[in-house]
């Protein structure tokens, strides 16, 4: 601004003189106005010394009549800006409950000039005009003038800023709860000496805070400040800065987590998750710990390998993780997780987040593994509160418990949706049914179970399957609408079919989270959702994405976006490994697996989409060629984990041949490609296990086979 | 006998284990050792130990995890007559650091840091060939099995 003054000055005199010039030849055209400036040629851009004078004036009358129309905008711009800036201004710091008016007020002075005219800054000095100490909001009462003055003491001018009452009192509600840090401390770096003044100056007004939410932290603040302490209560609760920062608790990012601590010695990871839940695994929220005797499953949640080993659905007890108090000091490091907490905001310039209650954290390197949000119906959606109160989502460790205790409670239960999700559920909730007399029905569209996924002949078989499990499938169904009706569900298909039940298990799809999209300037995918990334997972420098999030490059198979428990393994460590300067892509290829009951199950890898040409070559299956028997042999339930973690197999005890178990149809045993122009991209490993090192390869070369069958030989399906 | 199907765009082949006899003449592009891209096992081309192979599980990045780096270092590259004699002290400490997290840890077997070393040097060898070749591995240490398992993600 000052900047566009001095410009604006050193023009003024010029632009008068041209105004006059402009008058002087307004005129002077008007009397010869047969004749246009045409005369003047154009090309002529000297206005030296011996520059025809009527060039001469035309070029000061164009130069100042510029001048002049520029000095008016702009000075009309920082006008408007300034005034922008200071509603802004005036009423964030009526939002927060932190209060720094020191540094509110030094960069309000500071920065008048500098803020107005890109908007985009206003954002940038909020968060440095508010860190995240839990002070209580500006008091009400000070409010004398409504325009702040920049140039009063930091003091003084404590007042302008803490203006606005009936904002406040209007926006207080909408401020998130900021209870979960009950002695949280300054966190941004930025923050500037405060002074005590102002902070004794807020005290009695802390009483009269309107938001009532405030009741703990005030009182807290309070004895702070009575004790003579500046703003800065001497223990940190939040790093203010995280070398590596990783946005999301899930697989992915814990992944990563182990990929930066293996590489980089003494790494400082800092994740943060929405979730109350350290890192969990997700497969068994929807396999093992709904066959699991204990009844206390819900709370403990271990669930019981098939070989009887137990394990815990958390990747890592807590002791395994340090506190974020503790990150900055921590000799060797450590992962640290901060849960409940939302990064709300995205600052790539300035390299830092911002949480939903206002903390600021900086970091090094940035990993976005934010996951995603099942979604709903539409015709759920819009069917109204009795109805979406009798629906579960599905995706983590309270939907679970919800699920668990609901299902035990009613006498009906429609799961929505045939794929990986539905169906595991569905088998899942049937063999309950066997118990409790549960009626589990499963809808839709497509013909059978997993429709999207295999072909139909396969997929037929595995509808067969869940129906012996205890499930009522209805394929081909279409949801036209949903109604509570005596306090149960009436789901009305579109071919004129009502089914009733209790209660909807909705699993149609996931919603990849993109809410850092905006601010944080990345780019989001069209065509599959989620943040576009480039092959080595970055998005922008520093700035990687892994997990269920990233649109990723696959050199191999194309651009993609997968949500499997492994991708988000591979992915993680992958992403973690460029964290720490390996510049690896994308090529291990990540495996999933699925297990429609003990007697079904299959591994698979690459592009598996049912519209894609399929050769399918299969052998009888016997007994010992079940998830059961697999998972046994490798002794964990975790089948990607069968293939790279168990380092030394335990030595398979000789099972005693069983007799060949042949089924009604014959597909047992087999592998299924996947062609797209005549290439393998992607193998379904039906009944046949431990043998996807084989199937990796056969992608990894993208070679064109003339004889799938020959291919199927590497797979040994005979072998017992 | 191979029996043919075919259902639209999906083709189904029927085979005995006869068919499968003879041995496959599908052709495999040749692996490159050096590829860069490539996941390793636990001993890189170079020779140094790959602290984020997943054989590991979370040893080298848990609490314990500078620690378990030095001890295993030292045991990897020790020339002694006994493998890791003259490693004693970092694995004294890894020790010490480890029967503070016992739920991280657990001390079923005062052994098994060295047997997971010696575990994990048996694999390096193997590992280097294929994945399928590791599983083959009939390794004795049933325990450390167990305690890995439960440390592994």
């Amino acid at each position: 601004m000052l900047k566009c003054r001095n410009v604006w000055r050193k023009l003024a005199p010029f632009a008068r003189a041209s105004s006059t010039l402009c008058r002087q030849n307004v005129k002077r055209t008007g009397l010869h106005n047969a004749r246009v400036p045409g005369h003047v040629p154009t090309a002529h851009m000297a206005t030296g010394p011996t520059g025809s004078g009527g060039e001469n004036r035309l070029y000061v009358l164009v130069i100042g009549a510029v001048a002049i129309g520029g000095g008016i905008y702009a000075y009309r711009t920082i006008q408007e800006g300034k005034q922008r800036y200071e509603e802004r201004i005036a009423t964030n710091t009526s939002l927060h409950h932190q209060s720094a008016k020191q540094t509110t007020t030094s960069v309000q002075i500071e920065t008048p000039a500098t803020e107005a005219i890109e908007t985009e800054v206003v954002p940038e000095s909020e968060p440095q005009a508010a860190p995240s100490t839990e002070e209580p909001s500006p008091p009400v009462p000070d409010a004398e003038t409504a325009a702040p003055s920049e140039t009063t003491e930091p003091l003084q001018a404590d007042e302008p800023v803490l203006e606005a009452a009936p904002e406040e009192t209007a926006e207080a509600p909408a401020k998130p709860l900021v209870e979960e840090e009950p002695s949280s401390e300054p966190g941004p770096a930025e923050q500037t000496e405060p002074s005590p003044p102002p902070v004794v100056e807020s005290e009695p007004a802390a009483s009269e805070s309107p938001a009532a939410k405030l009741s703990e932290p005030p009182a807290e603040v309070v004895a702070e400040s009575a004790a003579g302490l500046d703003t800065a209560p001497p223990s940190l609760a939040l790093p203010p800065h995280a070398p590596y920062l990783l946005i999301g608790g899930g697989t992915a990012s814990f992944a990563a987590a182990r990929s930066i601590r293996a590489r980089d010695p003494g790494a400082r990871v800092l994740i943060v998750t929405d979730e109350p839940d350290l890192p969990y695994m997700r497969p068994p929220l929807s396999k093992e710990l709904w066959f699991s005797d204990d009844p206390a499953v819900t709370d403990s949640l271990r669930f019981k390998q098939w070989n009887g080993k137990e394990r815990s659905i958390y990747f890592q007890p807590p002791s395994f993780y340090i506190t974020a108090e503790e990150l900055s000091n921590a000799e060797n490091g450590g992962v640290a997780v901060l849960t409940s907490k939302k990064v709300v905001h995205m600052d790539v310039r300035g390299n830092k987040v911002k949480l939903d209650d206002d903390t600021e954290i900086s970091y090094d390197k940035c990993l976005i593994a934010t996951g995603g949000v099942p979604r709903n119906l539409q015709v759920i959606d819009r069917a109204g509160e009795e109805v979406q109160k009798k629906t579960t989502l599905f995706r983590k460790i309270d939907d679970f418990r919800s699920l668990d205790k609901v299902s035990r409670n009613i006498k009906s239960i429609t799961v929505i949706g045939g794929g990986f999700l539905g169906s595991e559920l569905a088998c899942a909730l049937g063999r309950r049914s066997h118990h409790s007399g549960l009626e589990v029905i499963q809808m839709f569209p497509e013909k059978g179970n997993m429709g999207k996924v295999l072909p139909e002949y396969l997929s037929n078989w595995t509808t067969d399957k869940v129906k012996t499990e205890g499930v009522k499938v209805i394929s081909e169904a279409l949801v036209k609408s949903v109604t509570c009706k005596d306090d149960q569900l009436e789901i009305k298909l579109k071919d004129g079919r009502l089914v009733k039940t209790d209660h909807i298990v909705a699993a149609v799809g996931l919603e990849p989270n993109v809410d850092l999209a905006k601010s944080a300037g990345l780019e989001v995918d069209s065509d599959f959702g989620g943040y576009r990334v480039n092959a080595e997972l970055q998005a922008r420098s520093n700035i990687w994405v892994a997990g269920d999030a990233a649109c990723f490059y696959d050199i191999r198979l194309g651009r993609r976006r997968v949500e499997h428990h492994d991708h988000a393994v591979v992915s993680g460590r992958l992403a973690g490994e460029n964290m720490t300067g390996a510049n690896k892509p994308y090529w291990h290829q990540s495996m999933f697996w699925s297990d429609l009951g003990p007697d079904v199950g299959y591994e698979a890898i690459g592009i598996v989409d049912s519209s894609l040409p399929t050769v399918g070559v299969f052998a009888k299956a016997t007994a010992k060629d079940t998830p059961k028997a697999a998972t046994e042999m490798s002794g964990t339930g975790i089948r990607s984990e069968s293939e790279t973690e168990d380092v030394a197999s335990s030595a398979v005890a000789a099972s005693t041949p069983a007799p060949a178990v042949t089924h009604k149809d014959d597909y047992g045993k087999g592998v299924i490609f996947y062609l797209r122009d005549k290439v393998v991209v992607g193998i379904i490993l039906w009944n046949v296990f431990n043998q996807m090192p084989i199937a990796r390869k056969i992608i990894k070369d993208g070679e064109e086979h003339a004889d799938l069958n020959e291919v199927a030989k590497l797979f040994n399906i005979h072998e017992d | 006998m191979t029996t043919v199907g075919e259902e639209g765009k999906d083709k189904i082949f029927f085979v005995t284990k006869e068919d499968h006899a003879t041995p496959s003449n599908a052709e495999l592009v040749e692996e490159d050792p050096d590829d860069p891209y490539e996941e390793r096992g636990l001993i890189l081309p170079s020779g140094e130990i790959n602290w984020n192979c997943p054989c590991l599980g979370g040893m080298a990045s848990g609490p314990c995890g500078t620690e378990f780096k030095e001890a295993f270092s030292c045991f990897h590259y020790s020339k002694e007559e006994l493998k890791g004699s003259e490693c004693l002290d970092q694995f004294r400490a890894m020790q010490e650091c480890m029967q503070r997290y016992p739920e991280l840890y657990p001390q079923e077997e005062d052994k098994v840091p060295e047997e997971n070393a010696s575990k994990a040097e048996q694999t390096s060898e193997e590992a280097s060939e294929s994945d399928a070749d590791s599983k083959s591995t009939s390794d004795p240490v049933q325990e450390s099995n167990s305690t890995e398992s439960s440390v592994e993600s």
